[in-house]
Protein backbone atom coordinates (compact mmCIF):
# COMPACT_ATOMS: atom_id res chain seq x y z
CA UNK A 1 0.00 0.00 0.00
CA UNK A 2 1.50 3.26 -1.09
CA UNK A 3 0.50 6.89 -0.64
CA UNK A 4 -1.90 8.16 -3.29
CA UNK A 5 -4.21 11.10 -3.90
CA UNK A 6 -7.31 9.34 -2.53
CA UNK A 7 -6.12 8.63 0.96
CA UNK A 8 -6.39 12.02 2.67
CA UNK A 9 -10.00 11.86 3.85
CA UNK A 10 -11.98 8.93 5.08
CA UNK A 11 -14.87 10.24 3.00
CA UNK A 12 -12.99 9.98 -0.29
CA UNK A 13 -13.43 6.88 -2.46
CA UNK A 14 -10.60 5.68 -4.64
CA UNK A 15 -11.39 4.88 -8.29
CA UNK A 16 -11.08 1.21 -7.39
CA UNK A 17 -13.85 1.57 -4.79
CA UNK A 18 -11.64 1.54 -1.71
CA UNK A 19 -11.57 3.75 1.35
CA UNK A 20 -7.88 3.99 2.06
CA UNK A 21 -8.19 5.63 5.47
CA UNK A 22 -10.21 2.66 6.67
CA UNK A 23 -7.61 0.27 5.31
CA UNK A 24 -4.84 2.26 6.97
CA UNK A 25 -6.77 1.95 10.23
CA UNK A 26 -6.71 -1.81 9.81
CA UNK A 27 -2.94 -1.59 9.36
CA UNK A 28 -2.78 -0.05 12.82
CA UNK A 29 -4.32 -3.22 14.22
CA UNK A 30 -1.49 -5.25 12.72
CA UNK A 31 1.08 -3.10 14.50
CA UNK A 32 -0.30 -3.92 17.93
CA UNK A 33 1.00 -6.90 19.88
CA UNK A 34 -0.78 -10.17 19.35
CA UNK A 35 -4.12 -11.12 20.82
CA UNK A 36 -5.81 -14.47 20.24
CA UNK A 37 -9.17 -15.95 21.05
CA UNK A 38 -10.66 -19.44 20.80
CA UNK A 39 -13.91 -20.99 21.85
CA UNK A 40 -15.50 -24.31 22.57
CA UNK A 41 -19.15 -25.09 23.12
CA UNK A 42 -19.00 -23.92 26.72
CA UNK A 43 -15.90 -21.77 27.16
CA UNK A 44 -14.08 -18.90 25.47
CA UNK A 45 -10.43 -18.11 26.11
CA UNK A 46 -8.71 -14.83 25.26
CA UNK A 47 -4.96 -14.44 25.52
CA UNK A 48 -2.55 -11.70 24.59
CA UNK A 49 1.11 -10.85 24.59
CA UNK A 50 2.07 -8.04 26.94
CA UNK A 51 4.48 -5.61 25.36
CA UNK A 52 5.96 -2.90 27.53
CA UNK A 53 7.62 0.18 25.99
CA UNK A 54 10.70 -0.33 28.09
CA UNK A 55 11.86 -2.41 31.02
CA UNK A 56 10.97 0.50 33.30
CA UNK A 57 7.33 0.79 32.32
CA UNK A 58 4.36 -1.45 32.96
CA UNK A 59 2.67 -3.14 30.05
CA UNK A 60 -0.52 -1.83 28.50
CA UNK A 61 -3.79 -3.39 29.44
CA UNK A 62 -5.14 -5.26 26.42
CA UNK A 63 -7.89 -7.41 27.85
CA UNK A 64 -10.89 -5.85 29.54
CA UNK A 65 -13.78 -7.31 31.44
CA UNK A 66 -16.95 -5.86 29.98
CA UNK A 67 -19.42 -7.80 32.08
CA UNK A 68 -19.54 -11.14 33.88
CA UNK A 69 -20.39 -12.79 30.58
CA UNK A 70 -18.36 -10.70 28.11
CA UNK A 71 -14.68 -9.88 27.77
CA UNK A 72 -12.68 -8.15 25.06
CA UNK A 73 -9.08 -8.32 23.87
CA UNK A 74 -7.72 -5.50 21.72
CA UNK A 75 -4.86 -4.91 19.30
CA UNK A 76 -3.85 -1.58 17.83
CA UNK A 77 -4.36 1.84 19.38
CA UNK A 78 -4.99 0.83 22.97
CA UNK A 79 -6.43 4.24 23.81
CA UNK A 80 -9.19 3.66 21.27
CA UNK A 81 -9.65 0.21 22.76
CA UNK A 82 -10.03 1.61 26.25
CA UNK A 83 -12.69 4.04 25.12
CA UNK A 84 -14.61 1.33 23.28
CA UNK A 85 -14.43 -0.94 26.33
CA UNK A 86 -15.94 1.80 28.41
CA UNK A 87 -18.73 2.11 25.85
CA UNK A 88 -19.33 -1.64 25.94
CA UNK A 89 -19.43 -1.70 29.73
CA UNK A 90 -21.88 1.15 29.73
CA UNK A 91 -24.14 -0.63 27.22
CA UNK A 92 -24.11 -3.80 29.32
CA UNK A 93 -24.98 -1.93 32.49
CA UNK A 94 -27.81 -0.02 30.83
CA UNK A 95 -29.25 -3.18 29.26
CA UNK A 96 -29.14 -5.04 32.59
CA UNK A 97 -30.76 -2.11 34.32
CA UNK A 98 -33.66 -2.02 31.85
CA UNK A 99 -34.18 -5.72 31.16
CA UNK A 100 -32.73 -7.33 34.31
CA UNK A 101 -30.84 -9.79 32.13
CA UNK A 102 -27.41 -9.90 30.49
CA UNK A 103 -26.89 -8.25 27.12
CA UNK A 104 -26.71 -10.87 24.37
CA UNK A 105 -23.23 -10.77 22.81
CA UNK A 106 -24.52 -10.64 19.27
CA UNK A 107 -26.33 -7.39 20.01
CA UNK A 108 -23.28 -5.79 21.56
CA UNK A 109 -21.02 -6.52 18.60
CA UNK A 110 -23.58 -5.07 16.20
CA UNK A 111 -23.72 -1.90 18.26
CA UNK A 112 -19.93 -1.76 18.28
CA UNK A 113 -19.79 -2.32 14.53
CA UNK A 114 -22.34 0.44 13.90
CA UNK A 115 -20.33 2.76 16.09
CA UNK A 116 -17.22 1.97 14.06
CA UNK A 117 -19.08 2.47 10.78
CA UNK A 118 -20.09 6.00 11.78
CA UNK A 119 -16.42 6.92 11.90
CA UNK A 120 -15.95 5.77 8.33
CA UNK A 121 -18.59 8.12 6.99
CA UNK A 122 -17.91 11.45 8.72
CA UNK A 123 -15.37 13.88 7.35
CA UNK A 124 -14.57 15.21 10.80
CA UNK A 125 -13.87 11.82 12.32
CA UNK A 126 -11.31 9.10 11.89
CA UNK A 127 -11.84 5.34 12.14
CA UNK A 128 -11.01 3.61 15.43
CA UNK A 129 -7.53 2.15 15.12
CA UNK A 130 -8.22 -0.94 17.13
CA UNK A 131 -9.35 -4.50 16.43
CA UNK A 132 -11.47 -6.15 19.10
CA UNK A 133 -11.82 -9.82 19.90
CA UNK A 134 -15.09 -10.04 21.80
CA UNK A 135 -15.62 -13.19 23.85
CA UNK A 136 -19.09 -13.77 25.24
CA UNK A 137 -21.48 -16.29 26.64
CA UNK A 138 -25.22 -15.94 26.37
CA UNK A 139 -28.32 -18.07 26.00
CA UNK A 140 -27.30 -19.13 22.52
CA UNK A 141 -23.94 -20.43 23.74
CA UNK A 142 -20.31 -19.36 23.67
CA UNK A 143 -19.21 -16.83 21.03
CA UNK A 144 -16.07 -15.20 19.73
CA UNK A 145 -16.33 -12.19 17.44
CA UNK A 146 -13.80 -10.00 15.71
CA UNK A 147 -14.72 -6.33 15.25
CA UNK A 148 -12.81 -4.42 12.58
CA UNK A 149 -12.14 -0.68 12.35
CA UNK A 150 -14.07 -0.88 9.08
CA UNK A 151 -17.29 -1.60 10.92
CA UNK A 152 -17.38 -5.25 9.87
CA UNK A 153 -17.62 -8.03 12.35
CA UNK A 154 -17.24 -11.76 11.99
CA UNK A 155 -17.81 -14.71 14.26
CA UNK A 156 -14.95 -17.15 14.70
CA UNK A 157 -14.12 -20.48 16.28
CA UNK A 158 -10.64 -19.10 16.83
CA UNK A 159 -8.77 -16.05 15.61
CA UNK A 160 -5.62 -14.03 16.16
CA UNK A 161 -4.90 -10.36 15.52
CA UNK A 162 -1.91 -8.07 15.87
CA UNK A 163 1.72 -8.50 14.94
CA UNK A 164 2.93 -12.02 14.06
CA UNK A 165 -0.65 -13.21 14.37
CA UNK A 166 -0.24 -15.23 11.15
CA UNK A 167 1.89 -17.71 13.08
CA UNK A 168 -0.84 -18.13 15.66
CA UNK A 169 -3.50 -18.38 12.96
CA UNK A 170 -1.58 -21.14 11.24
CA UNK A 171 -1.48 -23.07 14.49
CA UNK A 172 -5.17 -22.45 15.16
CA UNK A 173 -6.13 -23.46 11.62
CA UNK A 174 -4.50 -26.81 12.16
CA UNK A 175 -6.22 -27.42 15.48
CA UNK A 176 -9.57 -25.68 15.29
CA UNK A 177 -11.47 -28.85 14.47
CA UNK A 178 -11.00 -30.05 18.05
CA UNK A 179 -11.96 -26.79 19.76
CA UNK A 180 -15.72 -27.16 19.73
CA UNK A 181 -15.61 -30.10 22.11
CA UNK A 182 -12.42 -29.17 23.94
CA UNK A 183 -12.26 -29.15 27.68
CA UNK A 184 -11.52 -25.89 29.45
CA UNK A 185 -7.95 -26.96 30.20
CA UNK A 186 -7.21 -27.99 26.61
CA UNK A 187 -8.60 -24.73 25.34
CA UNK A 188 -6.27 -22.76 27.62
CA UNK A 189 -3.36 -24.96 26.58
CA UNK A 190 -4.09 -24.31 22.91
CA UNK A 191 -4.29 -20.59 23.64
CA UNK A 192 -0.86 -20.66 25.24
CA UNK A 193 0.57 -22.63 22.32
CA UNK A 194 -0.86 -20.09 19.90
CA UNK A 195 0.68 -17.27 21.91
CA UNK A 196 3.99 -19.06 21.89
CA UNK A 197 3.83 -19.18 18.08
CA UNK A 198 3.68 -15.41 17.92
CA UNK A 199 6.73 -15.07 20.11
CA UNK A 200 8.93 -16.64 17.41
CA UNK A 201 11.43 -18.21 19.73
CA UNK A 202 11.22 -15.89 22.71
CA UNK A 203 10.63 -17.88 25.87
CA UNK A 204 7.00 -18.06 26.94
CA UNK A 205 6.62 -16.85 30.51
CA UNK A 206 3.51 -15.83 32.42
CA UNK A 207 4.95 -12.33 32.85
CA UNK A 208 4.69 -11.58 29.15
CA UNK A 209 1.21 -12.89 28.52
CA UNK A 210 -2.29 -12.52 29.92
CA UNK A 211 -4.85 -15.30 29.75
CA UNK A 212 -8.57 -14.91 30.51
CA UNK A 213 -11.33 -17.48 30.68
CA UNK A 214 -15.10 -17.24 30.39
CA UNK A 215 -17.50 -20.14 30.48
CA UNK A 216 -20.71 -21.74 31.66
CA UNK A 217 -20.83 -21.14 35.40
CA UNK A 218 -17.57 -19.22 35.24
CA UNK A 219 -17.73 -15.43 34.98
CA UNK A 220 -15.07 -13.69 32.91
CA UNK A 221 -11.84 -13.40 34.83
CA UNK A 222 -8.10 -13.08 34.32
CA UNK A 223 -6.01 -16.10 35.32
CA UNK A 224 -3.37 -15.12 37.83
CA UNK A 225 0.30 -15.31 36.94
CA UNK A 226 1.03 -18.39 39.09
CA UNK A 227 -1.73 -20.43 37.46
CA UNK A 228 -0.53 -19.45 34.00
CA UNK A 229 3.11 -20.19 34.80
CA UNK A 230 2.04 -23.53 36.24
CA UNK A 231 0.27 -24.41 32.99
CA UNK A 232 3.27 -23.35 30.92
CA UNK A 233 5.60 -25.45 33.06
CA UNK A 234 3.27 -28.41 32.85
CA UNK A 235 3.23 -28.62 29.08
CA UNK A 236 6.84 -27.71 28.62
CA UNK A 237 7.97 -30.31 31.13
CA UNK A 238 5.83 -32.94 29.42
CA UNK A 239 8.07 -32.30 26.42
CA UNK A 240 5.12 -31.45 24.24
CA UNK A 241 5.84 -29.20 21.34
CA UNK A 242 3.43 -27.49 19.01
CA UNK A 243 2.83 -29.94 16.11
CA UNK A 244 4.90 -27.94 13.61
CA UNK A 245 7.35 -26.11 15.82
CA UNK A 246 8.93 -23.90 13.12
CA UNK A 247 12.21 -22.34 14.17
CA UNK A 248 10.94 -22.34 17.73
CA UNK A 249 13.95 -23.95 19.38
CA UNK A 250 16.48 -22.47 16.99
CA UNK A 251 15.61 -18.80 17.32
CA UNK A 252 16.27 -18.40 21.04
CA UNK A 253 19.01 -15.83 20.79
CA UNK A 254 18.00 -12.18 20.61
CA UNK A 255 19.90 -11.70 17.35
CA UNK A 256 17.98 -14.43 15.60
CA UNK A 257 14.76 -12.94 16.95
CA UNK A 258 15.60 -9.53 15.49
CA UNK A 259 16.30 -11.00 12.07
CA UNK A 260 12.94 -12.71 12.13
CA UNK A 261 11.23 -9.53 13.27
CA UNK A 262 12.76 -7.49 10.43
CA UNK A 263 11.62 -10.07 7.91
CA UNK A 264 8.16 -9.99 9.45
CA UNK A 265 7.81 -6.24 9.08
CA UNK A 266 8.63 -6.53 5.40
CA UNK A 267 6.02 -9.23 5.04
CA UNK A 268 3.32 -7.42 7.02
CA UNK A 269 1.97 -5.11 4.27
CA UNK A 270 1.30 -8.13 2.10
CA UNK A 271 -0.87 -9.63 4.78
CA UNK A 272 -3.35 -6.83 4.13
CA UNK A 273 -6.05 -8.69 2.29
CA UNK A 274 -5.49 -12.01 3.98
CA UNK A 275 -6.35 -10.75 7.46
CA UNK A 276 -9.62 -9.32 6.30
CA UNK A 277 -10.83 -12.57 4.86
CA UNK A 278 -10.24 -14.22 8.19
CA UNK A 279 -8.30 -17.36 8.86
CA UNK A 280 -10.43 -20.29 9.90
CA UNK A 281 -13.80 -21.24 8.52
CA UNK A 282 -16.02 -21.31 11.53
CA UNK A 283 -18.28 -23.82 13.11
CA UNK A 284 -21.40 -22.00 14.39
CA UNK B 1 -63.24 29.04 46.62
CA UNK B 2 -60.49 26.81 48.06
CA UNK B 3 -57.50 25.81 45.99
CA UNK B 4 -57.92 22.44 44.28
CA UNK B 5 -55.58 19.78 45.62
CA UNK B 6 -54.05 16.92 43.66
CA UNK B 7 -56.13 13.79 44.05
CA UNK B 8 -53.39 11.53 42.77
CA UNK B 9 -50.11 11.00 44.55
CA UNK B 10 -47.04 9.49 42.91
CA UNK B 11 -46.09 8.03 46.26
CA UNK B 12 -47.39 5.24 48.48
CA UNK B 13 -46.13 3.99 51.80
CA UNK B 14 -45.54 0.25 51.94
CA UNK B 15 -44.76 0.35 55.65
CA UNK B 16 -42.31 -1.69 57.66
CA UNK B 17 -39.30 -0.89 59.79
CA UNK B 18 -35.53 -1.31 59.54
CA UNK B 19 -32.82 -1.37 62.16
CA UNK B 20 -29.05 -1.47 62.05
CA UNK B 21 -26.50 -1.83 64.85
CA UNK B 22 -22.73 -1.45 64.49
CA UNK B 23 -20.30 -3.48 66.56
CA UNK B 24 -16.53 -3.54 66.96
CA UNK B 25 -16.07 -6.11 64.19
CA UNK B 26 -19.60 -6.81 62.91
CA UNK B 27 -22.74 -5.07 61.76
CA UNK B 28 -26.34 -6.26 62.12
CA UNK B 29 -29.01 -5.03 59.73
CA UNK B 30 -32.62 -6.13 60.09
CA UNK B 31 -36.01 -5.39 58.58
CA UNK B 32 -39.45 -6.99 58.68
CA UNK B 33 -40.80 -8.65 55.56
CA UNK B 34 -44.30 -7.25 55.44
CA UNK B 35 -45.30 -5.07 52.49
CA UNK B 36 -48.59 -3.22 52.95
CA UNK B 37 -50.64 -0.46 51.44
CA UNK B 38 -53.12 1.35 53.67
CA UNK B 39 -54.68 -1.27 55.91
CA UNK B 40 -54.05 -4.09 53.46
CA UNK B 41 -51.20 -6.52 53.21
CA UNK B 42 -49.64 -6.91 49.76
CA UNK B 43 -47.24 -9.66 50.73
CA UNK B 44 -45.74 -11.15 53.86
CA UNK B 45 -42.52 -12.11 52.19
CA UNK B 46 -40.76 -9.08 50.73
CA UNK B 47 -37.13 -8.28 51.48
CA UNK B 48 -36.28 -4.66 52.23
CA UNK B 49 -32.59 -5.48 52.53
CA UNK B 50 -30.18 -5.18 49.61
CA UNK B 51 -26.50 -6.02 49.40
CA UNK B 52 -24.83 -3.14 47.60
CA UNK B 53 -21.21 -4.28 47.95
CA UNK B 54 -19.23 -7.03 49.65
CA UNK B 55 -19.16 -5.11 52.91
CA UNK B 56 -22.15 -2.85 52.56
CA UNK B 57 -25.84 -3.62 53.03
CA UNK B 58 -28.79 -1.26 52.83
CA UNK B 59 -32.22 -1.61 54.42
CA UNK B 60 -34.96 0.75 53.28
CA UNK B 61 -38.54 1.33 54.25
CA UNK B 62 -41.04 3.63 52.60
CA UNK B 63 -42.26 3.38 49.02
CA UNK B 64 -40.81 0.10 47.75
CA UNK B 65 -41.00 1.04 44.07
CA UNK B 66 -38.69 3.97 44.80
CA UNK B 67 -36.56 1.73 47.01
CA UNK B 68 -36.14 -0.79 44.18
CA UNK B 69 -35.25 1.95 41.69
CA UNK B 70 -32.71 3.33 44.15
CA UNK B 71 -31.16 -0.12 44.71
CA UNK B 72 -30.81 -0.71 40.94
CA UNK B 73 -29.27 2.71 40.47
CA UNK B 74 -26.70 2.13 43.20
CA UNK B 75 -25.89 -1.35 41.91
CA UNK B 76 -25.19 0.05 38.43
CA UNK B 77 -22.99 2.78 39.88
CA UNK B 78 -21.13 0.19 41.90
CA UNK B 79 -20.41 -1.84 38.77
CA UNK B 80 -18.94 1.24 37.08
CA UNK B 81 -16.79 1.87 40.16
CA UNK B 82 -15.51 -1.71 40.07
CA UNK B 83 -14.59 -1.42 36.38
CA UNK B 84 -12.70 1.80 37.03
CA UNK B 85 -10.98 0.97 40.31
CA UNK B 86 -10.72 -2.81 40.18
CA UNK B 87 -12.09 -3.17 43.69
CA UNK B 88 -15.33 -3.05 45.66
CA UNK B 89 -16.65 0.19 47.13
CA UNK B 90 -16.09 0.63 50.85
CA UNK B 91 -19.07 1.28 53.10
CA UNK B 92 -18.21 4.96 53.76
CA UNK B 93 -17.80 5.51 50.01
CA UNK B 94 -21.18 3.92 49.32
CA UNK B 95 -22.65 6.06 52.10
CA UNK B 96 -21.56 9.22 50.32
CA UNK B 97 -22.80 7.91 46.98
CA UNK B 98 -26.21 7.17 48.46
CA UNK B 99 -26.43 10.64 49.93
CA UNK B 100 -25.56 12.25 46.59
CA UNK B 101 -28.00 10.01 44.73
CA UNK B 102 -30.82 10.96 47.07
CA UNK B 103 -30.10 14.68 46.90
CA UNK B 104 -29.92 14.52 43.12
CA UNK B 105 -33.69 14.03 43.30
CA UNK B 106 -34.18 16.77 45.84
CA UNK B 107 -37.24 18.11 43.99
CA UNK B 108 -38.95 14.77 43.34
CA UNK B 109 -37.44 12.62 46.08
CA UNK B 110 -37.08 8.88 46.41
CA UNK B 111 -39.63 8.09 49.11
CA UNK B 112 -37.10 5.86 50.78
CA UNK B 113 -35.95 5.89 54.39
CA UNK B 114 -32.61 4.14 54.50
CA UNK B 115 -30.15 2.71 56.90
CA UNK B 116 -26.82 1.62 55.51
CA UNK B 117 -24.78 -0.91 57.45
CA UNK B 118 -21.43 -2.52 56.87
CA UNK B 119 -17.75 -2.75 57.69
CA UNK B 120 -15.32 0.08 57.06
CA UNK B 121 -11.83 -0.43 55.62
CA UNK B 122 -10.51 -1.46 59.04
CA UNK B 123 -13.20 -4.07 59.57
CA UNK B 124 -15.08 -2.05 62.17
CA UNK B 125 -18.86 -1.95 62.00
CA UNK B 126 -20.47 1.23 60.71
CA UNK B 127 -24.06 2.38 60.33
CA UNK B 128 -25.29 5.39 58.38
CA UNK B 129 -28.78 6.76 58.69
CA UNK B 130 -30.56 8.87 56.09
CA UNK B 131 -33.61 10.97 55.46
CA UNK B 132 -35.43 10.92 52.11
CA UNK B 133 -33.26 13.63 50.53
CA UNK B 134 -29.83 12.40 51.53
CA UNK B 135 -29.01 14.04 54.81
CA UNK B 136 -26.88 11.41 56.53
CA UNK B 137 -24.83 10.73 59.60
CA UNK B 138 -22.55 7.97 60.80
CA UNK B 139 -24.01 6.48 63.97
CA UNK B 140 -23.65 3.43 66.17
CA UNK B 141 -27.22 2.27 65.59
CA UNK B 142 -30.37 3.51 63.91
CA UNK B 143 -33.91 2.64 62.88
CA UNK B 144 -36.15 3.93 60.12
CA UNK B 145 -39.71 3.29 59.04
CA UNK B 146 -43.15 3.06 60.58
CA UNK B 147 -41.91 1.46 63.82
CA UNK B 148 -38.90 3.71 64.27
CA UNK B 149 -40.64 5.97 66.79
CA UNK B 150 -41.13 2.91 68.98
CA UNK B 151 -37.76 1.30 68.29
CA UNK B 152 -35.39 4.26 68.50
CA UNK B 153 -36.06 5.24 72.14
CA UNK B 154 -35.61 1.60 73.15
CA UNK B 155 -32.29 1.38 71.32
CA UNK B 156 -31.20 4.64 72.94
CA UNK B 157 -32.00 3.15 76.31
CA UNK B 158 -30.17 -0.14 75.64
CA UNK B 159 -27.16 1.12 73.71
CA UNK B 160 -26.58 4.25 75.79
CA UNK B 161 -25.33 6.38 72.95
CA UNK B 162 -23.22 9.23 74.28
CA UNK B 163 -24.35 12.67 73.34
CA UNK B 164 -22.90 13.90 70.04
CA UNK B 165 -22.32 17.22 71.78
CA UNK B 166 -19.68 15.74 74.06
CA UNK B 167 -16.05 16.38 73.30
CA UNK B 168 -13.88 14.50 72.58
CA UNK B 169 -16.20 12.59 70.22
CA UNK B 170 -16.76 9.10 71.56
CA UNK B 171 -16.66 5.95 69.47
CA UNK B 172 -20.07 5.17 68.06
CA UNK B 173 -19.92 1.39 67.93
CA UNK B 174 -21.64 -0.64 70.58
CA UNK B 175 -19.62 -2.76 73.01
CA UNK B 176 -22.17 -5.57 72.64
CA UNK B 177 -21.07 -8.90 71.21
CA UNK B 178 -22.56 -10.13 67.95
CA UNK B 179 -25.02 -12.65 69.49
CA UNK B 180 -26.13 -10.01 71.99
CA UNK B 181 -26.76 -7.51 69.23
CA UNK B 182 -28.78 -10.03 67.17
CA UNK B 183 -30.80 -10.84 70.27
CA UNK B 184 -31.44 -7.18 70.91
CA UNK B 185 -32.71 -6.75 67.36
CA UNK B 186 -35.16 -9.61 67.80
CA UNK B 187 -36.40 -8.18 71.10
CA UNK B 188 -36.79 -4.75 69.56
CA UNK B 189 -38.88 -6.02 66.68
CA UNK B 190 -40.96 -8.18 68.98
CA UNK B 191 -41.94 -5.05 70.91
CA UNK B 192 -42.51 -2.91 67.86
CA UNK B 193 -44.84 -5.52 66.40
CA UNK B 194 -47.11 -5.36 69.37
CA UNK B 195 -47.99 -1.73 68.75
CA UNK B 196 -47.17 -0.91 65.12
CA UNK B 197 -49.73 -2.34 62.71
CA UNK B 198 -47.41 -1.92 59.78
CA UNK B 199 -44.58 -3.86 61.32
CA UNK B 200 -45.07 -7.44 62.05
CA UNK B 201 -43.02 -9.87 64.00
CA UNK B 202 -43.96 -12.84 66.09
CA UNK B 203 -43.32 -12.90 69.80
CA UNK B 204 -40.21 -15.05 69.87
CA UNK B 205 -40.17 -18.29 71.87
CA UNK B 206 -36.72 -17.74 73.24
CA UNK B 207 -34.83 -14.50 72.80
CA UNK B 208 -31.66 -15.94 74.30
CA UNK B 209 -31.12 -18.28 71.35
CA UNK B 210 -29.61 -16.40 68.45
CA UNK B 211 -29.34 -19.22 65.95
CA UNK B 212 -32.81 -19.13 64.51
CA UNK B 213 -32.47 -20.02 60.87
CA UNK B 214 -36.01 -20.85 59.93
CA UNK B 215 -36.93 -20.15 56.38
CA UNK B 216 -40.68 -20.13 56.92
CA UNK B 217 -42.60 -20.30 53.68
CA UNK B 218 -45.49 -18.07 54.60
CA UNK B 219 -46.18 -15.41 57.17
CA UNK B 220 -44.43 -12.25 58.17
CA UNK B 221 -40.83 -12.59 59.15
CA UNK B 222 -37.93 -10.63 60.48
CA UNK B 223 -34.96 -10.76 58.14
CA UNK B 224 -31.58 -10.27 59.80
CA UNK B 225 -28.31 -9.84 57.93
CA UNK B 226 -25.04 -10.04 59.82
CA UNK B 227 -21.78 -8.80 58.28
CA UNK B 228 -18.46 -9.69 59.81
CA UNK B 229 -14.92 -10.66 58.89
CA UNK B 230 -16.02 -14.12 57.77
CA UNK B 231 -18.60 -12.73 55.35
CA UNK B 232 -22.35 -12.26 55.25
CA UNK B 233 -24.93 -14.36 57.06
CA UNK B 234 -28.71 -14.21 56.82
CA UNK B 235 -31.22 -15.28 59.50
CA UNK B 236 -34.98 -15.26 59.69
CA UNK B 237 -37.29 -15.06 62.67
CA UNK B 238 -41.00 -15.56 62.57
CA UNK B 239 -43.09 -12.53 63.40
CA UNK B 240 -46.66 -12.11 64.60
CA UNK B 241 -48.94 -12.37 61.60
CA UNK B 242 -51.87 -10.28 62.76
Amino acid sequence: MFRNQYDTDVTTWSPAGRLFQVEYAMEAVKQGSAAIGLRSKTHVVLACVNKANSELSSHQKKIFKVDDHIGVAIAGLTADGRVLSRYMRSECINYSFTYESPLPVGRLVVQLADKAQVCTQRSWKRPYGVGLLVAGLDESGAHLYYNCPSGNYFEYQAFAIGSRSQAAKTYLERRFGTFQNSSREDLIKDALFAIRETLQGEKLKSSICTVTVLGVGEPFHILDQETVQGLINAFEMAGEEAPAADQGAAGEEGAAGEVVAAAEEGAAPEEGAATEEGAAPMDI
Amino acid sequence: MTKQQANWSPYDNNGGSCVAIAGADYCVIAADTRMSTGYNILTRDYSKICKLADKCVMASSGFQADVRALQKHLAARHLIYQHQHNKQMSCPAMAQLLSNTLYYKRFFPYYSFNVLGGLDNEGKGCVFTYDAVGSYEKVGYSSQGSGSTLIMPFLDNQLKSPSPLLLPALDAVTPLSEPEAVDLVKTVFASATERDIYTHTVHPFNTALSNFSLDVLQGDKLEIVILNASGIRREYMDLRKD
